[in-house]
This record gives structure tokens, C-alpha cells and sequence, in this order.
């Protein structure tokens, strides 16, 4: 089980009061209507699904209910990060770069 | 009286303290504190099982968690029966039943044993090759045949009547083994005040220390040094002992899972006690202490009851204070057994030859030996036993050639050296590294936060074990806030030499013979089934291992995995490490059902939620349904009725007087603030802005692909406050999905949601009669046609209480659902009642209301759509809001699939046979007639005997189907085909005149 930690709460906690929730950082068209087919597409079905560094969605779903933002390396399942929703997407090179020094 | 093995003034168990059991029937006395396994062998009972697949005779192998062998079922009762115990580890209690396994008729007499007689065909990989064809052969016969003459023990066919307990924990420092390292450990961080674990899986602690009766810490027994310190840290507020507890997996981020076994040894455990207690431990530092494991010599016939490790035997006499056998041969690769070879010695026993492999062993070994009259013969090696029932003799032969000769002997003691046990670390995700100068795998890249410390470690050394730990101890709990403390001197000294040893087969058993040298007992696995994986083209070990079956049994292959490497990696030609170690996996040792279940059986398996009025409801005789976790009122049984009359009797009495009916399981959201209309606009498909406070709509919530995904009636009970109702179990993930958009996608709008599922009960009266029913009991709410038409709500008061009232319904018929506070429920519902029997109305179930939706073509969200469904297919267009410029599905719905021809589409079936009820979930097809495979149209979603329509009704989903009104189509069934008519949804009541009533 893992520890995440809720960047609301300020505390990490087991992984048991979350809910994953999908891929981070895909806003939704604001002119939804309009869009093509392709660009639904890629907005609702398409993701990236990257060895290493992935961004995710998360919701503190069992404490103060708030969705949040998670860098994690999906090879050794760690997080690197979390933060707040509205928050810029994180460097993914920096972020290896981090998650390689905490492994030392 | 504890058996003729027993040696006087050897071991540390008390004589007067006698306990009895039996093993196969048979009644026998051990010593409080003896394993099962050191009971049998003082009473001279090597035999104690018989392999897996040829069915050998067996006896004990080792002394504690690595035991391949030994394996029992031991019982209390009926129903607890537990199979595959290892008798090395089991303790004896008084009225013990142990059992053996794998035989059949008896122990000593064996069927299967022929088995070994045709073991030529039963190489490695023959059953993957033998069974594969033809494929029904092995249902109806291999593998009846093979799971009858198989199979590791016979589980218990009672429920278990044990209980299990549960604890999460947090600690600074969790040190797992119990030995003289994790001591060490354990002692340095707590003397700083941190927090700190110790387990071990055995007994006792010590670990090797129980044996190795030479050590000495601090002038003091080594073991009795063990003992006092584990009591002094047992006795610390900040340390937590456990004892014959097994850490058994280790998971991310230094999660540690701990089986307790706390009632196993006990004669009579008494109730309030727990059989295992499960701890789920989150620590901040991990030492790990797990030790070494010893391996045996692999040579031919090296599987006779009476041959076992080194380690092991010297734990019996040093611990238990058993002999096992008179008559002791040796058999090693390294200096550690010859301690075992003096200690039995010293205790009487004779040793009529250390039999070592090496030209020399360790300085002053020989002479030691020779002053105790032991022959020793280097270079030279065991070739052979024999021995039916235990060994009677070994084959020694010189290496370098020569004849060979036979030594009789009733035990022979065997060390190939030691397996550092890099279980947990391996677990931790750690890497392994070869050390190429010792010749063993040792913790290498760490992931987690933690160390090894001693023996797991590859510290072979007794002092450098003692001052490694408790660095290791200081620096964890520095790390993690310890205060300063002055570290425990310890001064270790007496130990043996443990390092040297040899890795796979020995002379006598190499590649150019037939024998079988067992590499993994458990699994019956020979050096000569590792070389013919090889030759088979299984090239990685992983392959080896599955081809082969070698380190894949229970035991997980602590004695056989490096055995089975060296094999193959001479077979290949290649270095260890490049063939490479299998990944060591969860559990270390096996863990119960009853540990992982835990509390969550029964009754505690999933929460069961009840409505206010479920008392009234037993009380009135419903049966339930479980409706998710919700427990439903299915429907009301009167004296004779059976479901089928009473749904009858239901349907009939609402729409002629009327009926209650609990709607309390209701998913129900308040979605207020100045933006609440905007944001469910963006919700649903309706439009919310003009709806007036007072008045209800039917809402349908999309996904982003356009399909349904929940509805319900919403109420604006003010400008800036809306009661939102969903499906019942649908409120969590609607909650979240509207939580997920409104902070994530449209957190300018000023809203807030709040669940209130739990806060409304709701009592539901529909029928002709509902508003007489009800009148009395309401104040300040104005119930007329007029001033409180269809679709509206007002608030006031029902009974003296508060409550929401709203002017709805599910059933075709005028109808109040009244929302009063949880509370208040069966109270209200109970006056409600009052009025209503009188009347001639009845209680209905969900059963009723799903029929008398039917009869109205209402879906549910669920069942007549299965998320693939658009508000279109279901004849819903009317509920999107043609105007808005955006709602959540709004693109989804002009995909091209979505506005294609010929999709599915909501209708409504009659049978031909008025009296025919189709069954839900039926295929429908044009033509019955048509070849298999038949093209499917569409399926049956609700179907039902509908006695206010006289014929049954049903709702399908249907290809093209509103186009169909008037064409026969059929269902075929395996029995008939059934004839039906498409018709519209609504069966009852076309003009939807009655809610108005
Ligand atoms: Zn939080």
C-alpha cells in the first residue's frame, strides 16, 4: 500500500483514502461543441501511457475529497510529486533526474 | 518417558513437563516447548511423509521455516484442520492431532510409491508433455487421476470456527530476526527512545544462537543472552516484541506484513483469543536480520528419513535435547558441521565419519576431531545411502578415485554451507549482486530504506555481526529522532567458521550419471531434471524453474534454489550469475486465509446498509433483496402468498387504493451557491435556469462519450439550492463526478455538494388515494391539484417534523415521495401507515415498483441501459436542451457512431402468448429459422408479468427499433422460440392521465 501524499492536507497518508482518477494535465475544449472529431479523440480517448515519469489525477476521496495533480515513475511505482490542481505540469527531465537522486 | 532420544542434561526443556499427542493414530509423549518434528524424532519416528511426486519416504530435513519435508495436517476439530503445517515449526500441545500426507493407505505402506518404481516417466516437464493431448482427456481423466494421486494435504470442509485479528502499527524501526544481529540492532535503537519492532518467527529468540551453544556475548550463554534481552527490550515502552511472528511480505514504501501466530501452540486457547493476529506495519527504518539458511549436499539417495542438515541436528540436541540417531555420519562442504559432529559426540552418540569433500578443512578442525576419536575423511564424498524407511548405510568413495565402502549408520548429517536469505530484500525490490569471491548472491542495490545486517548480509563473522547490527541499529534511529545514547557494547565470541561450502552436485551425482540427487525435496526435483531443462532448450533460470517445477513448492525453495542455479549454470557453461536468481516473492513462509480474510467474513464481509424503516419492514414480513449494499424490501408475503400472488396483489393495490413504499435508498446530492442552476446545466442534458423554485425535473447526467450515466427527479427548492436524487448506489461516483468537473474543469462557478443519501428518508405514497392518505398528517403545504400540481415540491411540515415534500412519481400514479430527517423516518412512515391501512392501501417492495415503472416505460439507469445507451436510443430526446452551448456529453453526442442509423434503440416487447414472461437478458432475432450463428438484433433488458395489464410486458434494446413498431419477432430459447410483437414503452395508462388524479 502506498503512502501519498495530499498537497491540501499537508500529511501523507495510505494509499486507501485515495481515489485514482486518470491522466493529469487534459483540459477540457472549452469550445466542446465546435471541436473535430479528431480532437475528441485525442481529449477523451487518447493517452500517453509513459514508462517513467506519468502524470496523474488523484482525489483524497476518503479525507478532504479534493482532486490533485501526482508525478509518478511508473517503473518503480514512486511518487515524486504531488500538487495542487491548476498547478503547471512539472518538467519530466527534472523530475527523473529528482526521483534518481532520491533513489541514492 | 519423552522418548528414547532424549538425551539426559541436553537441551533446554524442562522433563517433568510432559504433553501428549498423536501422529497417524498413534499416541505419543513430547516436552513442552519440542517442535513436533523434535517430539517424533526423540521418540525414534524419522518417517513422516512421503514426496509429492514419487511418493519417498521422507523425514525431516531442517529445523525450522525452511523444512521441505515434514509437512502435516494438524487438528484441532473438524473444522480446524490445517494442511502442509510444517512439523519443524508446529509446536506440540496436549491432544494434538498431527496427521501425515501423501500416502495411501498408510504411511509405512505406500500405493503410490510405485510411483518411484516408473520414475524414468516422470522426468521433468512429463506432464507437459505426456497430457497435452487430446485436450478432454485431461478433464475426465488425467488430471482426476493425478490430483487423487498428488496434492499436498487435505483441506477442512467446515467453515473455520477461529477468529483472526487485525492491527495496523507505525514504527521508527522494525527490525525483522530475532538473532543475534537483529538483538543487536533492535537493543542500539532503542536505548534512543525510538519506536522500534523486533519479530521473529521462531519461539524463541537467538535464532542460531538456540544451537550454537560454543557463543558467548559478554561472558554470558549466548542464548541465555538472547533470552534476557529480548525480555529487557519487551519491558521498554518504546519496543514492541513479537515472537513466532513471520514477516512475510514486504511492500512499497517500507510496508511490512507480519503473521502472528498466537494460539497454535496452545492446548486450550480459550475463545477471546485470536489464532493470528495480522500486523500491517509502516516503518520509517527496516533492519533486516533474516540470517542464513543451510543447503544440503546433493548426492544420490540423498532423501532417506534420517539425512538432514547439520543445523538442524544440532538444534535438537542443543535445544531440544534429542539425539538423532546413534550412529551419526557426516557429509559437508564446509567447517560449520563439524561443531555439530563434537556436540554429538560429547552427548554420547557415536560419529563414525565425517565424510568431507575439501582437502582441508578449517585450521584445527582435525586435530579437535581426532581428539574426540572421529575419523574424518577428506576428499572424499558420499556416493549413496541406503535404507527403506531411514538410512541405514552411506557409500563414501575418494574423490580422486579408488573403491568405495559402506558405513553404517542411522543419521546422516549433512552441510553444504550457507544461503544468505536475501528474501525480504528481494521483496523490498532491492537487487542482488554476486559476490564472485564467496560465491553468493548478497543484498546489492537497495530501493527501500533499509539494511541488512549479519549472516543476510554476508557477514559471516560473529563480532562483525555484533558491531554491523548495532551500527545499523544507531543510524536508523538517529534517522529518525532518536535522542544520543550510548551504544551497547557487545562483545561476541566462540562462534564456529560458517563461510566456505560448494553450490550444486557433488561427486557421485554429476552429469554423467543417473542418480537421483535431489536438488528440491518438496517438489521431487533431481540435479538430472535441472541438466534435462537444459538440454530442452530452457536456457534462464526462470525457465528452468517452471520447466522443472525446482523452488516452486511451498517452501519456496530455500534449501534448492542456488542448488538448481549451480546445475544449470554448469549444464549451460556459464557463470551463476549469469543465468541468474528468480525473484523471491510474497509470502516468505505460507500464510493463512484466515490471517489475509481476517474480520472481513460473515456479516463483517461488506457493510450492510439499512433505511430507518427496515425494523417496520422485518416486522411486516418483507423479504429482502441486497440492492449493492443497500438491504431492500423486495416485497410483503401475506399468510399463503408466494412472490409471484404478493407482487400481484401489490401492483393491483397501488393503482386501485394506493401503497408505501421505502424510497429512503435514494441517492441524494444538495447542490447549492448563486451558480447552482449554471453548473447542473453543464451536468445534465436539461436545461435548469428556468425551472421555478417549487417545481421538479427529470434529470439525465451523461458521460463525456455521450451515454448515459445516472438520472434522477431534482428538486429546486430555492434559487440558489437544488435536492438532486440519483439512482440508488449510483450517489458516490455521480458525487464524484460532479465534484470531479466542478474543481476541476469549472472551478469558477460558485457551488458546493453535499451528500445527504444518509440524512432524508423518504417514504413514497403512490395511488389513487395518496393525498387523502396524507392530508391530516401535513401542515402548511396546500395539497391540492391546483397549488401543488405534478412535479413540484414544497417544504413545511408532516407530522410535526420538517420535511421536503414532493409531488412525483415512479409509478405512473399520483404520488408524494415524503423526505423527512433520517431520524424521523419509520416514525413518519408508521403514521403514514395508520392512515393508509384503513384505507385498503399495502406496503410494496422494490419487486412492485419495478413492474409498475414497466407498465409506464420508465427505465432504469442500469438495467434498461448498460453504458452504451444514449438519451436517444432510449427515447429520451426530449430531455436535451436543444439551446446550450455546452453540457457534459454535448460532443459525444455527435460522434458519427452516435447519430448513426440502425443503433439500438429502447422498445417495448408483448408476447404472442399473453401468459409467456420472457426472460431478461434474452437475444432477439429476425428470423428463428436462420442458421447458427443467428444475427442478433437486440435483447430483452425488463420483462414481467404485469397483472393490471391482464399479459406480460417487456422492454428491450433493439437494432433499429422504434421502426420495428408492429413487426413479430422471435426469441429463441433452448426449449421454444417465443413470438413477440415491437411495440411503444407504455403499456398502462398511454395519456399519462392518472398522475393528475
Ligand atoms: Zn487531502
Amino acid at each position: 500500500m502506498l503512502q501519498i501524499y495530499c498537497p491540501y492536507c499537508k500529511e501523507e497518508r495510505p494509499e486507501l483514502e485515495f481515489r485514482h482518477a486518470g491522466e493529469a494535465h487534459i483540459a477540457r475544449p472549452a469550445d466542446m461543441k465546435s471541436i473535430s472529431d479528431e480532437e475528441f479523440e485525442g481529449y477523451f480517448f487518447i493517452r500517453s501511457n509513459p514508462k517513467g515519469i506519468a502524470f496523474e489525477r488523484w482525489r483524497h476521496v476518503h479525507g478532504c475529497g479534493r482532486f490533485f495533480n501526482a508525478a509518478r515513475d511508473t517503473v518503480s511505482d514512486k511518487f515524486i510529486t504531488t500538487y495542487e490542481a491548476g498547478e503547471p505540469k512539472p518538467d519530466a527531465a527534472e523530475l527523473a533526474a529528482k526521483s534518481g537522486e532520491a533513489d541514492k | 518417558m519423552s522418548g528414547a532420544n532424549r538425551i539426559a542434561g541436553a537441551g533446554r526443556l524442562t522433563p517433568a513437563r510432559t504433553v501428549r499427542f498423536t501422529f497417524d493414530g498413534d499416541i505419543y509423549t513430547g516436552l513442552e516447548g519440542d517442535t513436533l518434528a523434535s517430539a517424533l524424532i526423540a521418540n525414534g519416528v524419522h518417517l513422516m511423509g512421503r514426496s509429492f511426486k514419487y511418493h519417498r519416504p521422507r523425514g525431516v530435513l531442517g529445523a525450522g521455516a525452511e523444512e521441505p519435508n515434514a509437512l502435516m495436517g494438524i487438528e484441532r476439530d473438524k473444522a480446524r484442520r490445517q494442511p502442509n503445517v510444517r512439523a519443524t515449526v508446529q509446536e506440540v500441545f496436549e491432544g494434538m492431532k498431527a496427521v501425515s500426507q501423501n500416502r495411501w493407505p498408510s504411511l509405512g505402506f505406500d500405493v503410490g510409491a510405485v510411483n518411484d518404481l516408473f520414475s524414468p516417466f516422470f522426468a521433468a516437464g512429463f506432464y507437459y508433455k505426456t497430457f497435452m493431448w487430446p485436450k478432454a482427456a485431461w478433464q475426465k481423466l488425467y488430471e482426476p487421476v493425478i490430483r487423487s494421486a498428488a496434492g499436498l494435504g487435505v483441506s477442512p470442509d467446515e467453515a473455520d470456527t477461529d477468529h483472526y485479528a487485525s492491527r495496523y502499527v507505525h514504527c521508527d524501526v522494525l527490525v525483522i530476526g530475532g538473532g543475534v544481529s537483529g538483538l543487536s540492532a533492535a537493543l542500539a535503537a532503542a536505548r534512543t527512545g525510538v519506536s522500534v519492532i523486533i519479530c521473529d518467527e521462531q519461539a524463541h529468540p537467538g535464532g542460531a544462537l538456540a544451537y550454537e551453544t560454543g557463543v558467548a556475548v559478554n561472558g554470558e550463554p549466548g542464548f541465555d543472552w538472547a533470552v534476557e534481552t529480548a525480555c529487557a527490550l519487551a519491558a521498554m515502552d518504546n519496543v514492541r516484541v513479537l515472537t513466532r511472528t513471520t514477516a512475510f511480505g514486504y511492500y512499497a514504501q517500507n510496508f511490512v506484513g507480519l503473521a502472528e501466530r498466537v494460539t497454535d501452540h496452545l492446548a486450550d486457547p480459550g475463545p477471546e483469543l485470536p489464532r493470528e493476529r495480522l500486523w500491517q506495519v509502516r516503518a520509517k527504518k527496516v533492519i533486516l536480520a533474516t540470517g542464513a539458511i543451510e543447503r544440503h549436499m546433493v548426492f544420490a539417495n540423498n532423501d532417506r528419513p534420517g539425512i538432514m542438515l547439520s543445523s538442524a541436528a544440532r538444534k535438537y540436541l542443543n535445544h531440544y535435547g534429542v539425539a538423532v540417531g546413534t550412529k551419526i555420519g557426516i557429509y559437508t562442504a564446509n567447517d560449520s558441521a563439524y561443531e555439530t559432529a563434537f556436540d554429538l559426540k560429547r552427548a554420547g552418540a557415536s560419529v563414525e565419519a565425517i565424510v568431507d569433500c575439501r582437502d582441508n578443512p578449517g585450521e584445527g578442525l582435525l586435530s579437535k576431531a581426532a581428539d574426540l576419536g572421529i575419523e574424518v575423511l577428506t576428499d572424499h564424498s558420499v556416493i549413496n545411502t541406503s535404507g527403506a524407511r531411514r538410512i541405514s548405510a552411506m557409500t563414501v568413495k575418494r574423490n580422486r578415485g579408488g573403491g568405495s565402502r559402506s558405513v553404517a549408520v542411522d543419521a546422516l548429517i549433512m552441510s553444504a554451507g550457507w544461503t544468505p536469505s536475501v528474501h525480504m530484500f528481494s521483496q523490498s525490490r532491492g537487487k542482488v549482486a554476486w559476490d564472485a569471491e564467496t560465491e553468493r548472491f548478497l543484498p546489492g542495490e537497495y530501493a527501500q530504506d533499509c539494511t541488512s545486517v549479519g549472516a543476510c548480509n554476508g557477514t559471516d563473522e560473529l563480532q562483525a555481526s555484533i558491531d554491523e547490527a548495532v551500527a545499523a541499529g544507531s543510524e536508523a534511529a538517529k534517522a529518525t529522532g532518536g535522542k544520543r545514547a550510548a551504544k551497547p557494547k557487545l562483545k561476541g565470541t566462540g562462534a564456529g567458521n560458517w563461510s566456505g561450502g560448494m553450490a550444486g552436485s557433488t561427486a557421485g551425482a554429476g552429469p554423467d550419471t543417473t542418480v537421483k540427487a535431489f536438488v528440491d525435496f518438496q517438489n521431487d526435483v533431481t540435479a538430472k531434471d535441472i541438466r534435462l531443462a537444459v538440454r530442452e532448450g530452457m536456457h534462464s533460470i526462470e525457465h528452468v524453474k517452471r520447466f522443472t517445477t525446482n523452488g516452486m513448492a511451498s517452501d519456496q525453495g530455500k534449501t534448492s534454489n542456488i542448488h538448481g542455479l549451480a546445475i544449470a549454470a554448469e549444464a549451460l557453461g556459464r557463470d551463476m550469475p549469469e543465468v541468474g536468481l528468480t525473484t523471491f516473492r510474497p509470502p516468505y513462509t505460507p500464510v493463512t486465509f484466515g490471517s489475509i480474510v481476517n474480520h472481513g467474513r460473515g456479516k463483517l464481509f461488506d457493510p450492510a446498509r439499512k433505511t430507518p424503516m427496515h425494523g417496520w419492514e422485518e416486522d411486516h414480513g418483507a423479504v429482502f433483496e441486497d440492492v449493492g449494499q443497500w438491504k431492500r424490501a423486495w416485497f410483503y408475503p401475506r399468510a399463503g402468498e408466494d412472490m409471484h400472488a404478493a407482487v400481484n396483489r401489490e401492483c393491483r393495490t397501488v393503482r386501485e387504493v394506493a401503497g408505501l413504499f421505502d424510497a429512503s435508498t435514494l441517492g441524494k446530492i444538495e447542490v447549492v451557491g448563486p451558480d447552482a442552476a449554471k453548473f447542473l446545466d453543464l451536468m445534465y442534458t436539461n436545461g435548469w435556469q428556468k425551472l421555478k423554485p417549487g417545481r421538479c425535473k427529470y434529470g439525465i447526467m451523461l458521460r463525456e462519450d455521450g451515454f448515459i450515466y445516472d438520472d434522477g427527479v431534482v428538486a429546486r427548492i430555492a434559487e440558489d439550492r437544488f435536492h438532486v436524487t440519483t439512482t440508488t448506489g449510483g450517489a458516490p461516483r455521480v458525487l464524484h463526478h460532479m465534484e470531479d468537473y466542478l474543481q476541476t474543469e469549472f472551478p469558477e462557478l460558485d457551488v458546493w455538494l453535499t451528500s445527504t443519501s444518509e440524512q432524508w428518508a423518504v417514504v413514497a405514497v403512490q395511488g389513487p388515494k395518496a393525498r387523502e392518505i396524507i392530508a391530516p398528517l401535513v401542515e402548511d403545504i396546500d395539497l391540492s391539484n391546483e397549488a401543488m400540481p405534478h412535479m413540484s415540491a414544497r417544504e413545511g411540515r408532516i407530522c410535526g417534523v420538517p420535511t421536503r415534500l414532493f409531488r412525483v412519481s415512479f409509478t405512473g400514479e399520483a404520488g408524494f415521495e415524503v423526505n423527512v430527517p433520517a431520524d424521523y423516518g419509520r416514525a413518519v412512515w408508521e403514521a403514514i401507515w395508520a392512515r393508509a391501512e384503513p384505507l385498503g392501501a399495502c406496503a410494496y417492495g422494490t419487486e412492485t415498483m419495478h413492474v409498475l415503472r414497466a407498465e409506464k416505460g420508465f427505465i432504469i439507469v442500469g438495467q434498461d441501459t448498460d453504458g452504451t445507451v444514449t438519451p436517444q436510443d432510449a427515447g429520451l430526446s426530449w430531455a436535451i436542451a436543444k439551446a446550450k452551448p455546452d453540457f457534459v456529453g454535448i460532443r459525444g453526442l455527435m460522434r458519427p457512431d452516435l447519430v448513426a442509423e440502425g443503433r439500438k434503440q429502447l422498445v417495448g416487447l408483448k408476447t404472442k402468448n399473453p401468459k409467456t414472461v420472457l426472460e431478461e437478458g434474452a437475444q432477439i432475432v429476425a428470423d428463428p429459422n436462420q442458421p447458427v450463428p443467428m444475427k442478433m438484433l437486440g435483447h430483452v433488458t425488463s420483462s414481467y408479468w404485469s397483472e393490471n395489464c391482464g399479459h406480460s410486458i417487456a422492454m428491450a434494446l433493439i437494432a433499429d427499433g422504434r421502426a420495428k413498431t408492429g413487426e413479430t419477432l422471435y426469441v429463441p430459447m433452448p426449449d421454444r422460440t417465443i413470438e413477440v410483437e415491437v411495440t411503444g414503452t407504455v403499456f398502462f395508462d398511454e395519456k399519462g392521465e392518472r398522475v393528475n388524479g
